[in-house]
């Protein structure tokens, strides 16, 4: 299995893979990335305890685009008549109450999606090996 | 003094907006002198410089206030900087309203102007994974990802189409097309928008605004100035509002990769949360608004500014835009100026535009993009970082 592009930000399980976020116990409010700094930003809680807490892989499509141009370093870089345009979700999770961004895994554009589908996580790599979290369409 | 908050807006100039390649103080002091002359004031009156700030042009925090009262000649005035991304004017504004208000100066100058580098913005070079704008770079989402993300939602939420984002092109390209301070000076057909290529679906090239150079300048003044050097029938302003947003974010907002989690507060629109503010404030409705210019970054952000400023339901802003009401000679005109299509965005002269357009608007002096009968223009613009700001002018 080929490394993460960041270490610690999901799990490397390949069948069921998972954002990794922070929770506050106090008020339960999800954050992904984790909080840097440990309050919650939350203006009416003072927690500054966290758990770990890995996201549902599972949410409805909340509306989704693609790039049709190479993006700028940092993505890693091919030659530029490799480049395959590639489609980008926002999904929103239904537990968590948050939208969270995606590429939408490779050979899926844009015509085939709409906005409501089901979509799932699961691990793709980068032009550089590095493993990435991508949505894909499910039932 | 009256209990009135308003101040009066003794005048307006700008450098006309464009790629010159020169340094951004050039560009300042012409839109500086501009508004001087347009006010009657001569440059020693002026007691307070608030400017604009920016990160570009060399280094961060660049200042502003201080660089331009040099470049006008160091006369003693007390002077201010403020940064706050795309809402650095407004927020020069409101720190000129305060001192105003306050008693401590009668008349000020608020400036902002920009030279803009070549080419697309970039990240910051190095690896920055506690970064958001690092790490969404580093997996393939840039700026237009954003706007494409909102104009998808509206397609599929209000049945809005390509066609309608490519007739605000159309519609803000003849509004702009006779405006000397803007960059773009060119009518475009539907076909012609539909025919250049696509940068992030459903959004083509001239869906989004580009970069420019450009300045701003702004003479503001108590009443009772205005009054005293016979202008006391100038437009006024009635409110800014450069309110925070509430947590919990209901989009997801450049450059993060997600929102906050609703789980404990629910969802809020920052949009919507600026021009309620300001509208609160002026202690006026929607429905007193004869014309708004708002931050057109792409083609249908204009369309959700539109439902956000409360100029109808949420979801019909395509259905006025069809029927022409956001026309030049339309019921309530939308970006008269010619908006961010024809002029670029220069970031921290750009609500200070905003604002130079509804004073000649009010004043009766935007030429051939003059609306009849002007009382009341509403500005409303957002940026990164939480800031965004809408600035209500009264005739």
């Amino acid at each position: 299995m080929s490394e993460p592009f960041l270490p610690g930000w999901f799990t490397l399980d390949d069948k069921a893979p998972q954002l990794l976020g922070s929770r506050c116990t106090s008020c339960g409010t999800y954050y992904f990335p984790k909080l840097a700094a440990g309050f919650c930003r939350n203006p009416d809680c003072n927690g500054e305890v966290f758990e770990e807490a890995p996201l549902s892989r599972r949410g409805r499509l909340w509306s989704f685009t693609n790039a049709a141009y190479q993006p700028p370093e940092p993505y890693p870089q091919v030659e530029k008549d490799r480049f395959q345009p590639f489609a980008i979700a926002a999904v929103e999770l239904e537990q968590e109450k948050m939208i969270v961004l995606g590429q939408v895994v490779a050979g899926t554009g844009v015509e085939s999606l709409k906005a409501g589908m089901a979509m799932e996580l699961v691990l793709e790599p980068l032009s550089d090996g590095k493993l990435v979290w991508k949505w894909k369409p499910t039932k | 003094m009256s209990g009135s908050k308003d101040i009066a807006i003794l005048g307006v100039g700008m450098h006309p907006w464009g790629k010159w390649g020169k340094h951004f103080v050039e560009y300042g002091v012409v839109a500086a002198r501009a508004a001087l002359a347009d006010a009657g004031v001569h440059w020693r009156e002026v007691q307070f410089v608030s400017g604009a700030a920016t990160i570009r042009n060399g280094y961060p925090g660049q200042v502003a206030g201080a660089t331009f009262a040099q470049a006008l000649g160091w006369q003693g005035a007390q002077v201010n900087t403020s940064y706050a991304a795309c809402a650095s004017g407004s927020q020069a504004l409101a720190a000129a309203r305060s001192k105003i208000l306050s008693g401590e100066c009668e008349v000020a100058l608020v400036i902002g102007s920009d030279t803009t580098p070549k080419g697309f913005l970039k990240p910051q070079p190095g690896d920055r994974p506690d970064d958001p704008d690092w790490v969404r770079f580093r997996i393939g989402i840039t700026n237009p990802t954003y706007f494409a993300l909102y104009a998808q939602r509206r397609i599929q939420m209000y049945g809005d189409t390509p066609a309608d984002f490519a007739l605000v092109k159309v519609k803000n390209a003849e509004h702009g097309f006779t405006n000397p301070n803007a960059r773009y000076r060119k009518k475009f057909s539907a076909e012609e928008v539909a025919a250049s290529a696509v940068v992030a679906d459903p959004l083509r090239l001239m869906d989004i605004c580009a970069v420019s150079d450009g300045a701003a300048a702004i003479i503001v003044s108590s009443l009772e100035y205005a009054k005293k050097i016979g202008k006391a029938k100038a437009p006024r302003i009635a409110a800014i509002s450069t309110v925070t947003p509430t947590f919990a974010s209901a989009l997801v907002e450049m450059p993060d990769i997600a929102t906050d989690s609703a789980v404990a507060v629910p969802a809020q629109s920052f949009r919507a949360a600026l021009p309620r503010k300001a509208y609160e404030e002026a202690g006026i409705g929607p429905k007193d608004v004869s014309l708004a210019e708002v931050y057109d970054l792409s083609t249908a952000l204009e369309l959700d500014w539109i439902e956000d400023l409360q100029l109808c339901e949420r979801g019909d802003a395509a259905k006025l835009l069809r029927a022409g009401d956001t026309r030049i000679g339309g019921r309530i005109p939308v970006n008269t100026s010619g908006g961010l299509a024809c002029f670029g965005e220069a970031v921290p002269a750009q609500a200070l535009a905003q604002v130079c357009e509804l004073t000649w608007q009010l004043r009766g002096q935007a030429g051939e993009r003059q609306i009849s009968n002007a009382k009341v223009g509403i500005t409303a613009n957002q940026g990164l970082f939480g800031h965004g700001s809408s600035v209500i002018v009264k005739a």
